[in-house]
């Protein structure tokens, strides 16, 4: 049997782990968003802490994925269940492109733009919300691409904690030695990953297009 | 901005200023000036000479580091910079458009934050159009979509928006062509006569300050070296200012001048 049959003949169980697969994406990215932006905006505004959290948000991004899931299982009501661990764990991930590319994006904005509108007497909570975040979000659409993608694929790896996703096929054909049934859990996901990828890289577009520098 | 009647005609005052970024060196050192209202001060001097910290000293972008600066009779630092800002027009080179508003919400940027009614705001902005000689039709445009002297009209028309009885413009034509410099020069002459603003003029441009200056202060090193009329400016026997008048050659003396413009 063939990867296009074993999907056709179990499409709703395919269909289940595919939706469960961005579930547990979508959440993530979605926590990271509301937690990596503000983080991102923090520490443009207080420099003492840039380095610290981009660092630390570096050194989650070095631990291995599998390794990542077990340090979280002892943890209180997260370790209860699989889901919640996994969906933990992609939050962290998501975390360093979001922060880094605020954190970049509002640092890109040209500093002359910047000055003009505090010597127009703009406050600070003005400068961020009419100019600094407007200006920066064609970079942070990107770093919120790059979470969603990294997030796709690592997702996979949470059903080795049993928190299903398509990765299930993955694990279950790596323990039958059948290529075709890792082929039905990879081809879906990576296809999801190109979704996601060319969706948020022309909202990307989109956006930056409204704000591009002017040209000299 | 209310006016102050108790300090004789006097819109900014430097006692005594002195100004360190951080630890570094001193980029200001002890100035002393003073700038009536409606005259345009034109702030001389070569590159790092300390005009631009100066004008930013007046709208609080820097504080002083000893001394103090009163606009309208009052020490900056006892102003609340917000509020002071508002009440000084700001124009920089390159106009520091926001590249994301088009020209009509560039322009009407402190009316709005000020919460003007959008009808009032909507007629002033159309009046600054015309004001600063750009076609209404341009209201709807993106500055990327304007040439430079535009942008910069645009970036006076801004300045002007709430009506500040200030004006502060750090080499505003710098970056523009001869002609179009030239050309934006006439009409800021002519629209300061009709405005009657106080104006704060930085440039390093000798010909540029001679033509729009009431006064001129040549700053060398952080430091006031004269603040004269132009036609002093071009009979002194300073030996810095002279070093100036050579360095642009030979400047017709006498010609070109505000005062026989």
């Amino acid at each position: 049997m063939n990867m296009f049959q074993f999907i056709a003949q179990n499409r709703t169980e395919v269909l289940e782990l595919t939706l469960e697969h961005l579930w547990m994406v979508g959440i993530s990215t979605l926590l990271a968003v509301m937690v990596g932006i503000p983080l991102g905006i923090l520490i443009t505004r207080w420099p003492a802490l840039d380095k610290p959290v981009l660092g630390a948000a570096n050194i989650i991004q070095t631990v291995p994925s599998l390794a990542l899931f077990g340090f979280l299982l002892p943890v209180p009501w997260i370790g209860a269940r699989a889901e919640r661990l996994a969906i933990l764990a992609l939050t962290l991930y998501a975390l360093l492109p979001l922060i880094r590319n605020t954190y970049a994006g509002i640092k890109g904005v040209d500093s002359s733009v910047i000055e003009a509108g505090r010597g127009m007497g703009m406050t600070d909570r003005q400068l961020l919300f009419q100019v600094q975040l407007p200006l920066a979000l064609g970079v942070i659409i990107a770093g919120v691409r790059v979470a969603t993608v990294i997030s796709v694929g690592l997702a996979t790896i949470a059903a080795a904690i049993g928190a299903g996703g398509l990765g299930e096929y993955i694990f279950r054909g790596l323990a039958m030695v059948n290529n075709q049934l890792i082929l039905a859990g990879a081809v879906p996901a990576a296809a999801l990953a190109l979704l996601a990828d060319v969706s948020l890289g022309w909202l990307e577009n989109r956006l930056a297009s409204n704000v591009v520098v002017p040209q000299q | 901005m209310s006016a102050d009647l108790s300090n004789n005609g006097l819109a900014i005052e430097f006692r005594n200023v002195s100004y360190r970024f951080g630890t570094g060196a001193e980029l200001i050192s002890d100035l002393n000036l003073q700038v009536r209202r409606t005259e345009t001060l034109v702030l001389l001097g070569r590159s790092g000479s300390g005009k631009t910290t100066t004008l930013k000293l007046i709208n609080a972008l820097a504080s002083p580091t000893s001394g103090e600066i009163l606009v309208e009779g009052r020490p900056t630092t006892q102003w609340d910079p917000i509020r002071l800002r508002r009440g000084i027009g700001y124009v920089i080179q390159d106009a520091g458009l926001f590249p994301h508003f088009t020209v009509e919400r560039n322009i009407a940027l402190v009316p709005k934050i000020e919460n003007w009614p959008p009808d009032r705001i909507h007629k002033r902005v159309m009046e600054l159009l015309q004001l600063v000689g750009l076609d209404a039709n341009l209201a709807s445009r993106y500055p990327r979509e304007l040439s430079g002297g535009q942008r910069q009209r645009v970036g006076v028309a801004r300045a002007l928006a709430a009506d500040p009885p200030i004006l502060l413009m750090d080499e505003p034509f710098g970056a523009l062509d001869p002609i179009t410099r030239a050309e934006l020069q006439r009409e800021f002459l002519s629209l300061q006569k009709r405005l009657e603003k106080t104006v704060v003029f930085v440039t390093h441009d000798l010909r540029e300050a001679l033509l729009l200056g009431t006064r001129i202060a040549l700053m060398e090193a952080g430091k006031l070296v004269v603040a004269l009329s132009p036609e002093e400016f071009v009979k002194s026997s300073d030996s810095m200012v002279k070093k100036y008048l050579d360095a642009f050659g030979s400047l017709p003396a006498n010609n070109g001048t505000r005062g026989l413009a």
